[in-house]
């Protein structure tokens, strides 16, 4: 039998003006178990808590109920009081007499009613409680961050300086993600290469960094401290520790013709490539899809040519598996497809472009090495439209676009106006927009320069269509302020588009059992509190994957992450939660049903050996719970036919004991 | 009528992430819902045993509520999808055995979502009064 305390909190007025807390504690002193009932004004105070300690101590106290607010305020401070006093803290169970009682009843004679029915409930649990000792589990001193934009670089580069080892895991050949495709940056309109390249050599650098680039990760197991990956290296047809990044295959090629996915298709590459000057790795990559040698087997120029001796047509896809302590997702965004928004005849005209190629166009390493000059026929444009949130808030209904605003857009888009009146000042730029949003640091600032200063025609209103006709492209659209159809004859129109997560988030979400919202983006752990943790213990979120953001965002919360990261990767040992399942191997008939449900993989078969009545002995194969992975969901313990599996902490008798004292 | 006097007696499972948080958060708010409603806290919906909704009807509870997280958003990624399965099976087996539908819900209540926690309760205990007294699955030899 055990000898329960039980202590009824105040709470100030906030229990006791709704709680006859006098009278729920006289009622609860008869409760099976209990042998000392008291209540005072605040529990959780100090003197709150030395009143816990001592009753324990003076009443021999093995189980501990407070009717308080909610466990998930004061739970672990209450636990840790009753360990202070030589208590095993599991051995406390919390009556919410607060939050589900007194501040949503409004009259004693019911609040009190309640919250004695509620400790009664308690009490019952706890009189079936067990000591409970949390395990622990070692940390693998390594971490691993999947994408290498400039989310990734910066994690790395801060969990490597506070000397841990990390890994980054890149599927493109080179890392740098969106920010080296962008030319100048708002708000300050600093060159994006020339901050983010010196950040990708300081990475290359880094003894602590290794890059795994043109690799995609393709399997996780394990858990918080203990993950272990797989990662899957393609085969760039190069060895990359013997390549020098000379570029002379790049040049020798003779297959000319494939579009440069870095420039966005709009100019060609060889088939063999370094996407870009400041390519980090500095190696070239053999396209499969296009290069001669490997589908015909004849050509080989580009390994006649390569005086290091690095091409290797015969090179395959590696798999390695490695251990990791933590796990950053830096995977990012892309703008979303224009193929359904056909009122702006993105496919029909080579002069409708998406933003992302405007700052293509507008970079001296770009296809028209920073002249802006229109695709079709490389004339100087006169007249260029813009069209904002491009699939951005859309109505739920419209299957096209996106609900949310894209967040960049707005920003993107005063500078690309700016900067082309700039440079360009015979343009006329229009800015179609809906509501133009500026709400960063000197955000408002730019948006107005773009209008004031560089005479920026933006007009609130939607483009209805837009239709190439000769060389041109008529522009049909509304001015909602004037109220009034405008027409405009343009010779570039430029959509900004909405972003949306990598396609292959989904997959690595479910890989890493982290959970993500209705629009693939990763969730936060909390989105006030913990907005760089995901819910999954050591799994964490840097930059666009979790949502729409710029770069200031982005490497604000590359930083959060790393000290979160390395916050973990510190300790040499995780205590692990001690509610977790376990079998009752007697019972257990091997059947599988729970390690079939379990959604962490925390259920193993070992064969065990039972004495028999007669004296032999009878081989089982039987569940096994590893404790250090189960996360004490309890799914299991309702699939398990023979009652087998249960759950420490919320066992299915203490549970029942529950039910049983409400419904008395 | 003795059964119109009686106050329903009503058994709440919700799970620590969601849904009980919820409940947590229309308290914060001060959102009133009857007493009669008992939560019992459990890690995710699909702790909840069928067994433990038939132990509280057999021991006299008039309606049983469960409550977890929105699909897709179970903290333990696809607990609440069992849950659906499972309590679809339940609820198509106490219909057959009689057990008017109206006794038991499962309802999806997220942690931001004190209003609907309160607005739930209120409707819920509102369906069974109106159902009066679980008469049907009550075990009278439980009772002292
Ligand atoms: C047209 C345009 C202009 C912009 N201009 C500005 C500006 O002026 N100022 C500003 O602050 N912001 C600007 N931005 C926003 C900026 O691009 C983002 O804030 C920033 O790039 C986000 O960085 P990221 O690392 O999170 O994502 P990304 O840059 O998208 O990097 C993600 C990386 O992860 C890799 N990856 C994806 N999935 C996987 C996987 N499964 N495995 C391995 N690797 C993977 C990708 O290949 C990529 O390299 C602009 C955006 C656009 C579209
Ligand atoms: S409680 Fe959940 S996590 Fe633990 S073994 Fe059972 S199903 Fe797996
Ligand atoms: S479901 Fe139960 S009986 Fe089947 S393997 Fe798991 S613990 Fe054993
Ligand atoms: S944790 Fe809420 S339903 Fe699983």
């Amino acid at each position: 039998m055990q000898r329960i305390g039980v202590f009824v909190c105040w709470c100030g007025s906030n229990i006791a003006g709704t709680v006859d807390v006098q009278a729920v504690a006289e009622a609860l002193k008869t409760e099976p178990g209990v042998v000392f009932s008291t209540n005072y004004q605040y529990m959780c105070s100090q003197a709150g808590q030395d009143i816990m300690k001592q009753a324990i101590k003076e009443h021999n106290l093995t189980g501990v109920v407070v009717c308080s607010c909610s466990p998930r305020m004061h739970e672990t401070t209450f636990r840790k009081t009753a360990a202070a006093a030589g208590l095993n803290p599991y051995m406390v169970e919390i009556a919410n007499i607060r939050e589900q009682c007194s501040w949503v009843h409004k009259d004693m004679p019911t609040g009190t009613e309640k919250a004695i029915i509620l400790g009664k409930a308690a009490i019952a649990k706890v009189n079936l409680n067990t000591p409970l000792t949390p395990g622990e589990s070692p940390v693998t001193k390594r971490a691993l961050v999947i994408g290498g934009g400039i989310a990734g670089i910066q994690t790395a580069l801060d969990i490597a300086d506070a000397g841990f080892e990390v890994d980054i895991v890149e599927k493109k050949p080179t890392i740098g993600g969106k920010m080296a495709q962008i030319d100048k940056t708002f708000p300050t309109l600093d060159c994006a290469a020339c901050i983010l390249t010196p950040k990708m050599v300081d990475v290359a650098q880094n003894e602590k960094i290794r890059i795994f680039s043109y690799a995609e990760v393709t399997d996780v197991k394990g858990f918080v401290g203990n993950f272990t990956a797989t990662i899957k290296k393609k085969a760039r047809y190069v060895k990359e520790d013997v390549c020098t990044g000379c570029g002379i295959c790049t040049e020798k090629c003779p297959q000319k013709k494939v579009p440069n996915e870095f420039n966005l298709g709009m100019d060609n590459r060889r088939a063999v490539y370094i996407p870009f000057a400041q390519a980090v790795p500095k190696v070239a990559t053999i396209d499969p899809d296009h290069c001669t040698m490997l589908k015909t087997g004849k050509c080989g120029v580009c390994a006649k040519v390569c005086t290091a001796g690095a091409i290797d047509y015969t090179q395959k896809d590696e798999f390695i598996e490695e251990n990791y302590g933590a796990i950053v997702v830096a995977t990012g965004y892309n703008p979303i497809s224009m193929d359904k928004f056909d009122e702006f005849a993105y496919n029909q005209s080579k002069d409708v472009i998406t933003s992302l190629e405007y700052e293509r166009l507008m970079n001296a390493a770009g296809p028209t090495a920073g002249k802006l000059l229109r695709p079709s026929d490389g004339k100087h444009p006169h007249t260029i439209v813009f069209v904002q949130c491009v699939g951005s808030r859309c109505s739920a209904c419209d299957e096209k676009g996106k609900e949310y605003c894209s967040k960049i857009c707005c920003m993107y888009t005063a500078k690309h106006a700016m900067l082309t009146r700039d440079k360009y000042p015979d343009t006329d730029v229009y800015v179609f927009y809906i509501d133009v949003r500026t709400p960063g640091k000197s955000f408002d600032e730019f948006y107005r320069r773009a209008v004031e200063d560089y005479g920026v025609h933006y007009i609130k209103g939607m483009v209805g269509k837009v239709m190439p006709e000769g060389d041109q492209l008529k522009v049909r659209a509304s001015d909602l302020l004037a109220n009034k159809q405008i027409n405009i004859d343009a010779d570039l129109v430029v959509l900004a588009a909405a972003i949306e997560p990598d396609k292959s988030a989904r997959p690595l979400a479910t890989m890493l059992t982290a959970s993500m919202d209705t629009n693939d983006f990763f969730t936060e752990a909390h989105p006030k509190l913990r907005p760089v943790e995901s819910p999954t213990a050591g799994v964490f979120l840097s930059g666009a994957c979790q949502g729409p953001r710029d770069i200031p965002e982005t490497v604000a919360q590359a930083g959060a992450a790393a000290s979160k990261v390395i916050g973990l990767l510190a300790k040499d040992k995780l205590t692990c939660n001690p509610c977790v399942a376990s079998s009752n191997e007697i019972m257990c008939n091997g059947c599988s049903s729970c390690a079939n449900v379990c959604p962490y993989g925390a259920i193993t078969y070992v064969e065990k050996e039972f004495r028999q009545p007669d004296r032999t002995t009878l081989v089982r194969r039987v569940a096994s719970v590893n404790e250090a992975v189960c996360q004490g969901c309890g799914c299991c313990t309702v699939v398990c036919p023979s009652g087998a599996m249960d759950l420490k902490g919320f066992a299915n008798n203490q549970i029942m004991s529950e039910v049983d004292a409400i419904c008395k | 009528m003795q059964i119109e006097n009686k106050k329903p007696l009503i058994v709440a499972f919700c799970c620590n992430w969601c849904s009980y948080a919820g409940a947590d958060l229309a308290g914060n708010n001060r959102l009133n819902y009857p007493a009669e409603v008992k939560i019992i806290r459990v890690p995710c919906s699909c702790r909840v045993n069928p067994m433990f909704i038939l132990r509280a009807f057999q021991r006299g509870a008039d309606g049983v509520i469960l409550c977890g997280c929105h699909p897709g958003d179970c903290h333990y990624t696809s607990g609440n999808y069992y849950t659906r399965r499972r309590m679809a099976l339940l609820f198509s087996m106490l219909d057959y055995l009689g057990i008017e539908r109206d006794r038991t819900r499962v309802e999806w209540v997220s942690a931001a979502e004190g209003a609907k926690f309160a607005a739930t309760m209120n409707d819920f205990v509102e369906k069974v009064t109106a159902l009066g007294e679980n008469k049907r699955l009550e075990d009278l030899r439980c009772k002292k």
